[in-house]
């Protein structure tokens, strides 16, 4: 059992269960992955599996460190490359070993990590989910920020207080996400709920931690 | 746009369902479960509106009910639905037919298909 796999976002779409709900699912596209390298307490000081996704990657946009690097594994076509920290009940993988997504099967947990969409220079409405003013009856208060702080005393702006600036683009985990369906001949993942970043964007799904 | 292998995957989940238009009268067979029985019920009206596509396709179906419109709206790949009948087909200009809420009577009556 791996630790843990690379994949893409397909999109978002809806399925029945049996009872007729109706569960929003997300698709991913999971592997397949190439284990690039093992790195081991003795030789790294930590345990863990770099896994790469194969997919199409022109040799152009290789770079010379990056070939002779998955030169070893005997990896081609990798250009997206995480690391996933052993834990105990993983099976030793070894360089060059391949992961498929037929890893997880439906009812398992993972955790998503993926970077959120960019939204760029917001304000607190967006950024913060603050609840902005009156549109209008004589309100001039819309969308300022309001008050960050007090006068004389502290005379000045305590630190970590919620302003505008640049929202989205992190990195962002979601927990605990139910595997509804795996389509191993397509190399699908099927999970419930939302995950973040684009479609098409990268994303590292993990057995779930807890 | 949904991607290739999204329309693949979820061609899958998809069902088979008769070939109906906005202004046809169809017949949808709901299941409905009544503590442990389960029974089918029948809501028969005009197909006004096809809404979304792939497995989250819904129509909007409009009846007159005692003189009272009501309208209701199926999940079409969901399995409450058990089956679709069309009972008769309709010629109608536009995709969606909201303009039927506002008419009544001889007024609101549909021409057969061809």
């Amino acid at each position: 059992m791996s630790p843990g796999i690379l994949g893409k976002k397909i999109g978002m779409s809806q399925v029945f269960r049996e009872d007729g709900q109706v569960v929003p699912v997300t698709l991913l596209k999971a592997g397949p992955c190439v284990v690039v390298q093992r790195k081991t307490p003795t030789s790294d000081g930590y345990d863990a599996v770099q896994l790469g996704l194969v997919e199409f990657a022109k040799a152009s946009r290789t770079t010379k460190p990056l070939a002779g690097h998955l030169k070893k594994a005997a990896a081609d076509g990798v250009k997206f490359l995480r690391e996933f920290r052993m834990r105990p009940g993983d099976d030793d993988l070894k360089q060059g070993d391949r992961v498929l997504v037929d890893q997880f099967k439906p009812a398992d947990k993972v955790d998503v990590i993926g970077v959120s969409k960019g939204r760029g220079f917001t304000s607190l409405i967006k950024r913060h989910h603050f609840k902005g003013g009156p549109g209008s009856h004589g309100s001039m208060f819309h969308r300022a920020p309001g008050s960050i702080g007090a006068s004389s005393f502290p005379s000045r702006v305590f630190p970590g207080t919620r302003m505008a600036g640049h929202s989205g683009d992190q990195q962002v985990t979601i927990r605990n996400l139910e595997v509804v369906e795996v389509v191993a001949e397509d190399n699908v993942l099927i999970v419930k709920g939302a995950v973040p970043g684009p479609n098409g964007g990268y994303v590292l799904v993990r057995r779930a931690k807890r | 746009m949904p991607n290739l292998l999204l329309n693949k995957i979820v061609a899958k989940h998809l069902r088979q369902v008769p070939e109906f238009r906005p202004g046809d009268t169809i017949r949808v067979h709901v299941k409905i479960k009544e503590g442990e029985k389960e029974r089918l019920q029948i809501f028969e009206g005009v197909l006004i509106a096809r809404n979304n596509s792939g497995v989250s396709e819904t129509i909007t179906v409009r009846k007159v009910s005692f003189g009272q419109g009501v309208e209701r709206i199926f999940p079409i790949h969901a399995p409450v639905v058990d089956h679709i009948d069309v009972v008769r087909t309709g010629r109608v200009r536009r995709a969606k037919l909201y303009y039927l809420r506002e008419l009544k009577g001889k007024a609101a009556r549909l021409r057969e298909r061809e």
